[in-house]
């Protein structure tokens, strides 16, 4: 590490696609300003720094840690402790960090049903010994060990304290370098703080809202919505009105509705709650029989619908965890080969 | 044979959240109390300004906190005191409801009932009857749901040894 006073920067991945890592790199030009400010002192896609230099460092030596990832196994929760311990602000960066994102979807199912689908169900997949990762594996050289795979993905601050959240699957850009400007300038919001808007999405649409009643949810390939009107109000589940201004409305700019990528708005405990509250009280009917059939044909599944990004944050956080197979019942008892 | 409304030791003593309107179904519970209508001890009353104010987070946050069963209870339909709100209510639970069974929670155990204010005896039986169900159902207990098996704190111990060591290995 060089000897001059540059503040020290590092960046991590746990349970995620990647995706933040190049959104690093979105802000272009700046990040020759980022390299000018901080030495990049880890960085696994992009510097050749190994987890014993980061072990070796003192105790909040790195100023700032991009933590992007959910957290799925026993290596990510270690990777977790440390750059915790090593940093002075531990930054959850992306959905998956502040929400557990689409990684965090895999709460409906437990590690059995996960490994059962990755390593035996999946048409592609050719595994005639029925051969599925251990924790640890007998070999003559002596013993091989591989991260236990958790049950639950956690989100990063569900693992260890954080001091800030930066929101989006991926970031925007412009997002990502508001959070260095202010990380630069000293200028930070406090402790605990989402760095971002304060308003939701629809702010940001230009679309024409007026009144929202709807006799029926349409999915997305269902119908052609015009091109003035409010999503929701034509039927679409657009997630606008409970998610995190900041990316520019850009889905409902081009007629797809809003998915929820920037997560639960200010003072929003609980994403899906919220879009559920929403949602209920749009549909345009009192009979209890025909709200029944509006919610179930319009909305084939829920935890998809509402919690796409935010499952793992979630109150609940996952699905009933049943030791022989998840309250499924095709499931439940099926022998699965290779599971202890 | 024990009174089921005492609280007993040897069984299931169910934890039920119940948020009652202000304009109703909290004035019946008021009214079987100054009746001295006996009812389930089993069931924590909050009061809300209408039935239609209970947002999906709260009856989650319930469950997320250890309720075994969440009931909302509101004024007739039609008799809401802020005209049709109560109507909300139903397609809130409706949809709270379809979105709890597929977390692996009983539909069950969100039940919505409708008391006005003069129905204190019907609110006691109706709290008794969905204590006594949910106590059929068993303890939720959703926050087990989250911990992990004894592989995980092993597993953390060992990454930490084993990199103890390549240190000494290597220097």
């Amino acid at each position: 590490m060089s000897g001059n006073n540059k503040g020290k920067l590092a960046l991590y991945w746990a349970a995620s696609c990647g995706g933040c890592e190049i959104a690093v790199l979105a802000i272009n030009e700046k990040i020759l300003d980022v390299a000018a400010l901080f030495d990049i002192v880890f960085w696994p896609v992009a510097v050749d720094a190994k987890v014993r230099d980061v072990e070796k460092m003192a105790d909040g030596e790195i100023d700032i840690c991009l933590f992007n990832g959910g957290i799925r196994t026993s290596e990510q929760e270690y990777m977790a402790q440390l750059l915790r311990q090593k940093s002075k602000v531990l930054v959850a960066f992306g959905s998956c960090a502040h929400e557990g994102c689409i990684p965090g979807l895999a709460n409906v199912n437990n590690r059995r049903q996960i490994f059962k689908t990755v390593y035996h169900d999946t048409p592609s997949t050719q595994n005639p010994n029925n051969i599925e990762p251990q924790p640890k594996t007998a070999m003559p050289e002596g013993e091989l060990y591989l991260p236990v795979f958790y049950d639950t993905l956690r989100t990063l601050d569900q693992t260890v304290p954080v001091d800030y959240y930066l929101p989006g699957c991926p970031p925007e850009a412009e997002r990502i370098w508001d959070a260095l400007e202010a990380v630069i300038s000293g200028n930070l919001p406090p402790p605990g703080s989402v760095i971002g808007a304060d308003t939701t999405v629809c702010q940001e649409c230009p679309r024409v809202r007026n009144e929202k009643k709807v006799k029926k949810f349409y999915r997305t390939w269902e119908i052609i919505p015009d091109e003035t009107t409010c999503l929701l109000e034509q039927g679409l589940l657009c997630c606008g009105i409970a998610t995190r201004a900041g990316c520019g409305a850009k889905c409902p700019k081009v007629g797809s509705p809003c998915i929820g990528c920037y997560g639960p708005n200010e003072g929003v405990h609980d994403y899906g709650g919220r879009m559920m509250a929403a949602l209920a009280s749009m549909i345009d009917s009192n009979d209890p029989e025909e709200i029944d059939r509006i919610i179930r044909e319009g909305i084939p599944d829920p935890v998809g619908s509402f919690y796409r990004f935010s499952l793992a944050g979630s109150q609940l956080r996952r699905s009933k965890l049943s030791k022989n197979g998840n309250g499924s019942p095709k499931r439940a008892g099926e022998p699965v080969a290779g599971a202890k | 044979m024990p009174d089921p409304k005492q609280p007993n030791e040897k069984q299931f003593n169910p934890r039920i959240v119940a948020f009652m309107c202000n304009w109703c179904s909290y004035t019946a519970s008021d009214l079987a109390g100054t009746a001295r209508i006996k009812y389930s001890p089993y069931v924590r009353i909050i009061r809300v300004m209408c039935s239609g104010r209970v947002d999906p987070t709260l009856a989650l946050k319930a469950f997320a906190l250890g309720a075994d069963g969440v009931m909302i209870a509101g004024c007739h339909p039609g008799d809401c005191h802020y005209i049709d709100q109560n109507y909300k209510t139903i397609r809130r639970v409706t949809m709270l409801r379809y979105f709890l069974e597929q977390m692996g929670i009983e539909g069950d155990r969100l039940r919505l009932v409708w008391a006005s204010a003069a129905e204190g005896q019907h609110l006691a039986e109706s709290i008794d009857q969905f204590a006594a169900d949910v106590r059929q159902m068993g303890p939720l207990n959703w926050s087990s749901n989250w911990e992990e098996n004894g592989q995980r704190a092993q597993a953390l111990e060992e990454i930490v040894r084993e990199h103890a060591e390549a240190m000494e290995v290597l220097a």
